[in-house]
């Protein structure tokens, strides 16, 4: 009950502030130790999807708000494999890895590669799935009384423990332990090895010996005149080709869906005819026990890679317990699944290792915990999590240091089920996501109030823009629901050549300006009446909100003093810390922090390296510092149609864990596009939830360390983030390297623990807890490969490389990650040596994605790329969580025009069509159709000149093609099928994300069909290479 | 035998190269500092301590910063010192160093006030293990010079 307003989507919950435990209820008083915890109700952990599983499905991770998850039957008719014994726990790691054959479970389709790790092709039982940590609530949570009763407790004026328990005493600590889940049975389990003739060594014999020769350097050396997949060199139809391998490897000129995601079946024409088939599928036809990650993919045969469905997170490979305790991949990613052993393992691979965080995700179930002791390691502070192991009652072993540590007697009581002596049962074992209480030790201070100033540019070219009366308004609408309790602060200031502060304090009958012209020695005129408590001076704020726009209106003031502007909301926020939100149209040009316009127009559309990276000056950056050390955030609203120098002002953002907006040719009459998508983004982050003076730790098994870290924090030690503000939208990398061998460990974990003072004034901690298996060989170490977060920590990583080397570095950097793995992939994992471009399954759409990346925003060359909007993009990259970057690293292309309920997935009322993902190249377009482009922050509906009729009269309500409007940006609301249906979707798609997507829709000849061409990825331009080209450029470079 | 200026720079330079040393330990001991800070097992309070620690991180990296130009700046002083007595060999000895800390300070990042190093890029893995390396050369460097110096200073009491 008491989290509904912390976990609410975002953060607007009103739900009910913490109580303590004098207004319990009295049931709680007689929980019997100081333990209390509080889970809200609500299914699942994606809600959307929680709704599509109502029943409690397998314990699958659904694996993000993209993977569309099929109807009903789907679940049922998972692969079985009722011959594979469930996977008992004793063998962590042991296991071979990728077990079942895949020739287990001929009947339903093939599924996307990284899907079916084969360590979940094994139903679960049933009383597995129902504790399967996202998809349905947790046990546990059964047996938690449900409603406001005993879900928090007051410590103090709980009973002792022991005292109220003593007659039901569960054994003591000699006892031997009773757990189900049995974590001190290591090893005993032995006979269960039936997959143990399926490791590697096996699999890569009878490849090598089955596998016919193919024939020798056909396409090695020289480039084929066209790609092979279309000229006819068929070679045998294989007879014996499992249809999921041979749906999966048709070539270019077979039917277009490959790939199904329905069982039953590939593919509307599947049988084994023509099927061109390269000699690497032919001996993959031979020996169906690959691991499907593992299975060697020729890129230049194979055209249709692209799954129809978002790219699911690939499963590590641990025993079902441990997979189904460990943290989503929504929340913790790690670039390789498997980690390998030593450092030149990981030499070898050529694959960056590093995590992908998203510490404060909006969850819609989050276990929450008060407790007077936090259980943590002695020794390296870790907090008890799944993957520590119990040695006996009385005493748990770390997993990040190994030392053995008491369990405090408090932890031998389960709130949960309200029994004594079972401490692997408690929540802080059960879930790898949890959230904490923090007790005062906790705390330096009293926890701060929330404080937010708004530092507002009125000069006149922020005037003519004409954001001011958007801004308002929309703060108008939501100062209800700014995150806060009742001390929650407000403060205005804005500026141009002078810097003018507001008088709000309590008594005033309207709200008082003051002015200070002496900029260059800022001081705050009246110190303690500008910033005011909200509640106690909402009307004077109102007022205030009302008059601001029109205050300004006929300024002829155009400098603007941005740096003082920042030093005064410094001084007037270091006492308490907050949050700073910045909004600014042009360059500074007066005072401190002054700036120059460094771009010159020419120079965008250079080939040459493009200058101007990194920062002016470090005046933004040391302020910066400075408001991180006194707990203060800077967010920044850039709205301005000329250069800012955004790679200079974004420090202000950067190093104070702030966040960044930019809004380029922002007009309120010129550009609504841009205004719906500032007052949505606006809407966003005035409500969505905010964590204040938080630090995030990010700890891992003894062995590894952690090398660089990406995003926006200030560095405080080694592990250590300082985040004077934290907030749900936002994404951390780091980068990995393993400092000692990994040999006699078997799983690794990695521990980020956010500690931070909540809207409510309190102080918690979110412990988020991934498990890993630790792999000794390089083919393991590449069938684990996640080729998403790979993309996204190079992709961090080339960030940095261009700003401190130069861009054309970074993309040769990343030209050189795809050519340097795949040759490694050729060299050292692979036993047969084949011709073509050869990848592992998991990593063939890698070299796609490092295209992709070349020609993003950020580092592509040749094509005019404002500096700003490069700057941003690499901001983008670094910031925003996988899930958006990907989406702006690689577009998804939908087409629209031929929607249907089929595949579709219903939530709540509304059915929302499932288009499949289409390849990024012309060639999929089609002049009959129209088709959504979804870029991330951008979205394209592409209207084909001969466009259906009934798209054009039912969707977009006009006659013909020429009338549809030059410049379209929303849907009518229709009341046809098609059109709720394409508003469906596309309202989904924006629902998924915590930024609005402005929507184009743009026809053959309009201005913006540059732009929109410019995400045909796959397509060669002037300045870039096509996808089959670079493939080339690959094999060419490889075969070196 | 005769105190010559040669004689007289040598002297000034082993004063100075002492005080070198002693920087360079200090250098040492400040990035190692910075680095294995997390090690300890430190109480709760002062890890999560969020102003006070910063604080104290941020004035180490500044003592470091601090050192660095009177550094370079002795450095550079006894390298003219040579250069007027004319003591080519011991010039030629220190050259690389002075090109080194020139290539240094030109390649900094941007800063307005001097200093070497940024707060915000220090902690990364690359750039505090190149601090450690530097720092620990260095040492070498001024202890062998150190050395280098006195018989130097030696050498030429005894030899004019």
């Amino acid at each position: 009950m008491s989290t509904a307003g912390f976990n609410s989507q975002n953060g607007t919950g009103t739900g009910q502030t913490y109580t303590n435990g004098p207004s319990q209820n009295p049931v709680a008083l007689q929980q019997p130790s100081g333990v209390g915890y509080s889970v809200n109700h609500q299914p699942a952990y994606n809600q959307m999807q929680a709704k599509v599983l109502a029943p409690p499905g397998p314990a699958l991770y659904p694996s993000g708000p993209y993977q569309p998850v099929p109807p009903g039957p789907q679940v049922g008719s998972y692969p079985p494999a009722p011959a594979q014994p469930l996977l008992p726990r004793p063998q962590i790691g042991v296991l071979p890895s990728h077990t079942p054959p895949q020739s287990a479970s001929p009947g339903p389709g093939p599924w996307p590669a990284q899907a079916t790790p084969p360590a979940q092709a094994t139903p679960p039982p049933p009383a597995v799935t129902s504790t399967g940590y996202y998809t349905g609530p947790p046990a546990w949570q059964y047996a938690a009384p449900r409603g406001p009763a005993p879900n928090h407790v007051n410590p103090a004026a709980a009973a002792p423990p022991l005292m109220s328990h003593s007659s039901t005493q569960p054994p003591g600590p000699g006892a031997p332990p009773t757990s189900i889940h049995g974590y001190t049975q290591l090893g005993d389990v032995a006979g269960n090895g039936p997959q143990a003739p399926n490791s590697y060594n096996h699999v890569d014999n009878r490849m090598a010996g089955a596998a016919p020769p193919g024939p020798p350097g056909r396409h090695l050396g020289h480039y084929p005149s066209l790609p092979p997949g279309y000229q006819n060199t068929s070679a045998p139809p294989p007879s014996s080709l499992h249809p999921a391998l041979q749906a999966a490897t048709q070539p270019y000129t077979q039917g277009p869906l490959p790939y199904q995601q329905q069982p039953g079946g590939p593919g509307p024409s599947p049988g084994p005819a023509p099927a061109q088939l390269s000699p690497s599928m032919a001996a993959m036809s031979l020996q169906s026990s690959t691991p499907e990650a593992l299975r060697v993919v020729n890129l230049l045969q194979e055209r249709n890679l692209l799954p129809p469905a978002p790219v699911p997170a690939p499963t590590p490979c641990l025993t079902q317990d441990l997979q189904k305790l460990n943290c989503s991949p929504e929340v913790f990613r790690c670039t390789l699944t498997s980690i390998p052993q030593t450092q030149s393992v990981l030499n070898k691979a050529k694959l960056p290792l590093g995590l992908l965080l998203h510490p404060f995700k909006d969850l819609s179930q989050l276990p929450v915990v008060t407790s007077s002791t936090i259980v943590r390691c002695r020794s390296c502070r870790t907090y008890i999590n799944p993957f520590v192991s119990f040695l006996d009652q009385r005493r748990w072993k770390c997993n990040l240091c190994y030392r053995v540590n008491d369990v405090p007697e408090e932890f031998m009581y389960n709130p949960v089920s309200r029994s004594y002596g079972e401490p692997h049962k408690r929540p802080e074992v059960q879930n790898a996501t949890i959230e904490f209480i923090a007790p005062s030790e906790y705390m330096l201070r009293p926890p701060q109030p929330a404080v937010y100033l708004f530092v507002l540019d009125v000069s006149h070219n922020a005037v003519e823009t004409g954001y001011l009366s958007v801004f308002c308004q929309s703060l108008l609408d939501n100062i209800n629901a700014l995150p806060g309790d009742s001390r929650t602060k407000v403060g205005f200031i804005t500026f141009d050549s002078t810097i003018h502060f507001y008088n709000l304090q309590e008594g005033l009958s309207q709200p008082q300006m003051l002015i200070v012209s002496d900029i260059e020695d800022i001081f705050l005129p009246t110190p303690d009446s500008l910033l005011v408590n909200l509640n106690e001076c909402k009307e004077l704020v109102q007022d205030l909100l009302k008059s601001l726009p029109n205050l300004f209106e006929k300024t002829m003031e155009t400098q603007s003093a941005l740096g003082s502007a920042l030093q005064a909301a410094f001084k007037l926020l270091s006492p308490t810390g907050g949050r700073m939100s910045v909004f600014q149209t042009q360059l500074p040009n007066l005072g401190v922090g002054a700036l120059q316009s460094r771009e010159d127009p020419n120079q965008r559309a250079s080939a040459k390296d493009v200058q101007h990276l990194s920062p002016a000056t470090d005046f933004y950056k040391k302020l910066a510092l400075d408001c991180s050390g006194q707990q203060v955030a800077v967010d920044l609203f850039l709205l301005s149609a000329q250069y800012c120098d955004l790679a200079t002002l974004g420090c202000i953002s950067r190093y104070s864990a702030g966040s960044v907006y930019y809004y380029p040719s922002y007009h309120h009459q010129h550009n609504p596009a841009q205004v719906e998508r500032f007052q949505r983004d606006l809407k966003r982050y005035l409500t969505r939830k905010i964590g204040f003076e938080a630090v995030m730790r990010i700890r891992c098994t003894k062995g590894l360390s952690i090398h660089t870290f990406h995003g926006n924090f200030f560095v405080r030690s080694t592990d250590l983030l300082s985040l004077p503000n934290v907030n749900p939208d936002a994404g951390f990398a780091v980068q990995m390297s393993i400092e000692e061998n990994l040999d006699d460990m078997q799983v690794v974990s990695f521990q980020a623990a956010l500690l931070y003072t909540s809207s409510k004034g309190e102080r918690r901690i979110r412990v988020h807890t991934m498990c890993l298996p630790v792999v000794s060989s390089l083919s393991d170490v590449f069938a684990g490969a996640d080729v998403q977060a790979i993309t996204g920590l190079l992709a961090c990583m080339a960030v940095d490389r261009s700003v401190t080397s130069s861009l054309s570095d970074a993309r040769d950097a990343m030209t050189n990650a795809a050519i340097d793995s795949l040759s490694s992939y050729r060299q050292s994992a692979l036993t047969i040596q084949q011709p073509g471009l050869l990848a592992p399954a998991c990593l063939r759409l890698f070299p796609l994605y490092i295209l992709a990346l070349l020609k993003q925003k950020a580092f592509r060359t040749g094509t005019s790329t404002r500096l700003d909007e490069r700057v941003f993009a690499m901001y983008q990259l670094k910031y925003q969580p996988l899930a958006f970057a990907m989406l702006m690293i690689h577009p998804a292309l939908y087409r629209l025009d031929d929607l249907s309920d089929e595949g579709a997935l219903n939530i709540g009322e509304q059915t929302i069509p499932q288009p499949r993902v289409l390849q990024l190249s012309v060639e999929k377009l089609s002049r009959e159709g129209a088709f959504l482009l979804d870029a991330g922050l951008v979205m394209y509906l592409w209207i084909g000149r001969n466009c259906h009729q009934n798209f054009l009269s039912q969707v977009l309500g006009v006659s013909s093609y020429a009338a549809v409007p030059e410049k379209l940006y929303l849907l009518p609301e229709l009341d046809t099928a098609e059109s709720q249906r394409t508003r469906a979707f596309v309202s989904w798609l924006r629902d998924q994300r915590p930024f609005f997507p402005s929507l184009h829709i743009i026809r053959d000849e309009s201005q913006l069909k540059p732009h929109f061409l410019q995400n045909m990825i796959e397509d060669r331009t002037e300045s870039a290479l096509s996808y089959y080209e670079f493939l080339l450029h690959l094999q060419q470079q490889i075969s070196k | 035998m005769a105190f010559t200026f040669a004689a007289f720079c040598y002297m000034l330079a082993l004063l100075l190269t002492a005080a070198l040393i002693f920087f360079a330990i200090w250098h040492i001991i400040a990035f190692d500092e910075l680095k294995t800070d997390y090690k300890n097992p430190i109480d709760q309070c002062n890890t999560l301590n969020p102003t006070i620690e910063k604080v104290k991180k941020i004035k180490r990296v500044k003592i470091a910063i601090k050192l660095v130009l009177p550094e370079y700046l002795i450095h550079f002083f006894f390298c003219v010192m040579f250069l007027c007595a004319a003591e080519w060999l011991t010039l030629f000895l220190n050259l690389p160093l002075l090109a080194y800390h020139v290539w240094r300070y030109t390649s900094r990042p941007v800063m307005s006030c001097p200093g070497l190093y940024d707060p915000t890029t220090i902690m990364n893995a690359d750039i505090l293990a190149y601090c450690q390396k530097e720092g620990w050369c260095k040492l070498a460097f001024y202890l062998l010079s150190f050395f280098y110096y006195l018989y130097g200073m030696i050498y030429v009491l005894v030899s004019s």
